[in-house]
């Protein structure tokens, strides 16, 4: 029988396999930022452990980083102990860091693929639940916790067992107005936020085909929402593009030999996945979440959920909690939301075409007068990138507060954060309780419906808003 | 690492399904650097509200934790098996966990049960009956028991055999470390270093 994707990786990395215990992995490229390594840096000096392969590991500061003011110092003292310490960490250990002010500082999640660091058939790791991004380029990649961070660190490898693998079929065509944030939000609906547990998820068919590697990333970001460790996507000629020519892409013969071997790296016709799921394309809308986990979405279209449709027990008193801390009534038109804050930017959505797509939108308008938008790129790159093609402009000039890059208010480590009971429309991909500041209220979008929702400051789609008051960017003033 | 071979302790009854690790400990505790001094943290959003579990004086001593399904969502971060631990739980039950949480407290001796979901929810009365009530878990015997009720507890194998030893994860692989040296050896030298 043929092999799955994720399974020919996974054997290309074995380094050990014994009977009774996991298998023994190797760690093509191991990613690190300040939150989750400073426990396992302090694990090595305790054992007297070195960093075995430096030259496979990056570091770059992310989580703390204020995006504000960045050339003074951190004005809070504990993030900045934690930056300090990573910093100190790198340098003791030989270990390249990207700190806050470097051109190729950033989401951990969004420099690894920047650099071409991110390629087909790797295994990576990070201390990082997102880590789950890279799996775009068919890689199998997953986060992992600070004593496996520590273990990493000293052996290059990791003990795991084997994942079960999950096909999720995405057929048909997106429709104008879709994107793969609203897939990946959909399938999460559907299979729930444990329906992936023990799996790696395989995306394909031809609505996965047909997106950028940055629309990918998206999607295999948001694979652990579905508790899934992984999500994978075969590479073909949309990922070697991407690769070829990044800093450390190979070169030379060097290419073509690794192109060689990427183009191995996609499912037997006569491999068996352990489950399949199939979502079609045309039928999907714009999702938004309306509960307190990425699970709880719904069509744009639709209205709050009555907790009593739910089927399960544990469901329905889930529901009604989600709709207590969400202070929404069932019934209410989802369209009808007002929010308080819009948030563009994190590892699922703070990429250039994510910045492109939301400027498009608001290009010429001004946002709702009570609504504050911040737009936040995903790595300093990004938002150089973005600057030399005036979209800081059009943010700007929209209303919205444009910032250095960053997770920011993605999780509120940094000043970045909803006050209590404020409400927001986030590109990002946790809705937790609180997991924008405390007592924040989060709903998941797409970045279009981010800026759709900057514009009227209820969720909105780009389909609800009024013709553009300005002409189209032919005739740009 | 301490051995587990078996505990008996308070057990605390948490009826939440799908508790996050936001929940277990939010963002703003993991700007720490230090590896204790978690207790503070856990569930600390929960732990204002005075009808919280834990702040129900018979329950405050716990250590076995029964909660819902799907425990230890959402992010990876090893604060919440810190946490945990550093309260004083040594172990925690529920009828499914996170993958990444079920793994992190493995290699801190914090021991995660498989229950059904049947036996949790009798454990829950017990436990709310008489608020008080010790459980044990025995990770030799694999099973939990609490007054009348012996529920078979699922744990695989290699864990239980690494608790039961008290055995850490990096002195293991280093034991392999020419067979590491050997596969390094034969990398394809297309892959990529971040070192020049
Ligand atoms: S942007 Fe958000 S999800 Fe991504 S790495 Fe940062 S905190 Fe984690």
């Amino acid at each position: 029988m043929g092999k799955t994707l994720a399974e020919k990786v996974w054997d290309a990395h074995v380094v050990r396999r014994a009977e009774g215990a996991p298998d023994l992995l190797y760690i093509d490229l191991h990613l690190v930022h300040e939150v989750t390594s400073p426990q396992a840096f302090e694990g090595l000096r305790l054992a007297g452990r070195q960093v075995r392969r430096p030259d496979l590991t990056l570091a770059t500061e992310d989580h703390n980083t204020p995006t504000l003011d960045i050339d003074k110092p951190i004005a809070d003292l504990t993030s900045r102990t934690q930056i300090d310490t990573l910093r100190r960490n790198c340098e003791d250990f030989g270990i390249r860091l990207h700190p806050l002010g470097d051109t190729e500082q950033g989401i951990v999640h969004v420099v690894g693929p920047q650099l071409g660091l991110t390629q087909p058939g790797m295994t990576v790791v990070c201390g990082d639940s997102h880590t789950s991004t890279h799996g775009a380029f068919g890689a199998l990649a997953f986060g992992i916790g600070t004593s496996e961070v520590e273990h990493v660190l000293a052996t290059q490898t990791l003990p795991l067992r084997p994942f079960k693998t999950m096909a999720i079929n995405v057929e048909g065509k997106l429709r104008p107005g879709t994107t793969s944030k609203d897939i990946i939000l959909a399938v999460i609906a559907k299979i729930g936020t444990g329906g992936g547990q023990g799996y790696v998820l395989e995306y394909r068919g031809e609505a996965i085909r047909s997106l950028s590697m940055e629309a990918r990333m998206t999607i295999c970001n948001m694979s652990i929402e579905a508790g899934a460790r992984a999500g994978m996507i075969a590479p073909d000629e949309t990922t070697f593009e991407y690769v070829q020519g990044r800093p450390h892409a190979p070169k030379g013969k060097e290419w073509d030999a690794a192109l060689e071997y990427w183009k191995s790296l996609r499912t037997d016709d006569d491999a068996e996945f352990d489950t399949e799921v199939t979502i079609d394309a045309e039928e999907l809308e714009p999702y938004v979440t309306w509960g307190t986990n990425p699970g709880q979405g719904l069509p744009l279209s639709s209205a709050v959920p009555d907790p009593a449709s739910f089927a399960g027990e544990a469901e329905r008193a889930a529901a009604e909690r989600a709709l207590e801390y969400m202070d929404l009534r069932p019934g209410t038109p989802l369209r009808e939301i007002t929010v308080d804050t819009v948030f563009i930017g994190s590892c699922t959505n703070g990429r250039i075409e994510d910045l492109r797509a939301a400027a498009e939108i608001v290009k010429g308008r001004r946002k709702a007068d009570d609504v504050r938008v911040l737009v936040v790129p995903g790595s300093d790159r990004v938002r150089l990138q973005a600057e030399s093609e005036g979209l800081d402009k059009i943010f700007t000039e929209f209303g919205a507060e444009w910032r250095f890059a960053g997770c920011s208010m993605c999780l509120g480590m940094n000043p970045d954060q909803l006050s209590p009971g404020e409400r927001s429309a986030s590109t990002s991909n946790r809705n937790f309780e609180g997991r924008q500041g405390k007592g924040g209220r989060t709903h998941l979008v797409s970045p279009l419906v981010a800026a759709a929702t900057g514009v009227r400051g209820t969720l909105s789609s780009p389909a609800d808003l009024d013709p553009t008051p300005l002409p189209s960017r032919d005739h740009e003033h | 690492m301490d051995k587990f071979i078996r505990h008996t302790g308070v057990g605390v009854p948490l009826r939440y399904s799908n508790v996050d690790t936001d929940q277990i400990i939010p963002a703003v505790y993991l700007k720490r650097v230090s590896r204790t001094g978690f207790e503070d943290a856990l569930f600390s959003a929960w732990r204002h509200d005075e009808s919280f579990v834990l702040n129900h004086p018979s329950y405050r001593s716990g250590s076995v934790l029964v909660a819902g399904p799907d425990f230890g969502t959402g992010s990876s971060r090893e604060h919440a098996v810190w946490a945990l631990k550093d309260y004083g739980f040594k172990a925690v039950l529920s009828a499914r966990f996170a993958d990444i949480f079920r793994g992190n407290s493995g290699k801190q001796g914090l021991l995660t049960g498989e229950l059904d979901q049947d036996d949790i929810e009798r454990i829950w009365q017990v436990l709310e009956d008489a608020p008080g009530t010790e459980v044990t878990v025995d990770l030799e015997q694999r099973e939990v028991r609490c007054a009348e009720i012996v529920a078979p507890m699922q744990v695989d194998d290699y864990t239980r055999w690494r608790l039961m030893e008290g055995l850490d994860d990096i002195g293991l692989t280093m034991r392999h470390i020419d067979e590491i040296a050997d596969f390094e050896a034969s990398r394809p030298s297309h892959k990529p270093r971040t070192l020049a």
